[in-house]
């Protein structure tokens, strides 16, 4: 006991000095681990649009953000479990009389697929663009859907 | 005029906005990215505002500084259950600081396809004014 608190280590190893930042590092990692899995469990693709996939029993829905895209820049297909949106983003560039204090809007070509997490009724799916959201409804196929199985008794 | 440069658009995680002071409203706060040139006649601001609807926005012009805010709800329906997530959905909040004098009273805002458009026309200069002494 004299011997630690004359040499200052907060470990009680007095063998392994570096024990206490060992377990300082290993609950960082976890913390970190954390922070990036636990928060809405968002992932990130890095494939422009993002898009976000909900489901309730009978759908997927699909929303990605573009905002600025007419209905006419897009293209959407779909196969029986993946979806592929491509498309064009256009900015108007402005004359060269203008002068330009920011210009963080970026314009581009994409295209991306995206496989659903289950079969889907390609007939059915909808998709329409509120306010720069283009929401896609993919109605789950007969498969899909989840079926209430009653218990018979003996 | 429009060109993209044939390029492919890169994907880019919303900015989120962290406010010094406590909010009022509970929820997420995201910075709209934004484009903003300038004429001899006026400022242009365009930002991209996806989710917000003309209602929602809330733009304020004191003092030489511009706040814009726009409130989003979410699309999704009570039932419905997350299961891939790449963004997040929040309010829309950013503040900027004008060097120009600006018409207060003829500044047009409008919103489409999640964009928000801005004209700020300056204050026209007065025109030098002669004036003649006259001698008794």
């Amino acid at each position: 006991m004299f011997i630690k608190r004359i040499s200052g280590w907060p470990s009680t190893n007095w063998e392994s000095p570096f024990e206490e930042v060992e377990r300082m590092r290993r609950q960082l990692a976890l913390l970190g681990e954390r922070v990036k899995n636990g928060r809405s469990n968002e992932q990130f693709s890095g494939v422009y649009p993002l898009c976000n996939i909900t489901e309730d029993p009978n759908n997927y829905y699909l929303r990605a953000e573009l905002p600025g895209l007419k209905p006419e820049d897009l293209t959407i297909s779909v196969t029986g479990d993946s979806f592929s949106i491509s498309g064009e983003r256009k900015i108007k560039v402005e004359g060269a009389d203008v002068k330009y204090h920011r210009k963080e809007r970026e314009a581009g070509k994409f295209s991306r697929i995206i496989n659903l997490p289950g079969q889907i009724d390609v007939e059915k799916v909808e998709a329409r663009s509120v306010q720069g959201v283009l929401t896609v409804n993919l109605p789950k196929s007969g498969s899909t859907k989840p079926r209430q199985i009653a218990i018979k008794c003996a | 005029m429009e060109t993209t440069g044939g390029l492919d658009i890169q994907a880019k995680k919303k900015t989120e906005y962290h406010t010094p002071a406590e909010q009022t409203r509970p929820g997420l706060v995201f910075t709209p990215a934004v484009d903003i040139y300038e004429t001899d006649k006026e400022i242009t601001l365009l930002a991209d505002m996806p989710g917000v609807k003309a209602e929602d926005i809330n733009i304020d012009l004191k003092d030489n500084t511009l706040t814009i805010m726009g409130q989003v709800e979410s699309p999704k329906k009570k039932e419905e259950v997350d299961i891939f997530m790449e963004y997040r959905i929040g309010n829309y909040f950013r503040k900027f600081t004008l060097s120009e004098m600006i018409d207060q009273g003829k500044i047009e805002a409008g919103i489409k396809d999640g964009v928000l458009k801005l004209v700020l026309p300056k204050i026209e200069k007065a025109a030098p004014r002669k004036i003649t002494v006259t001698i008794d």
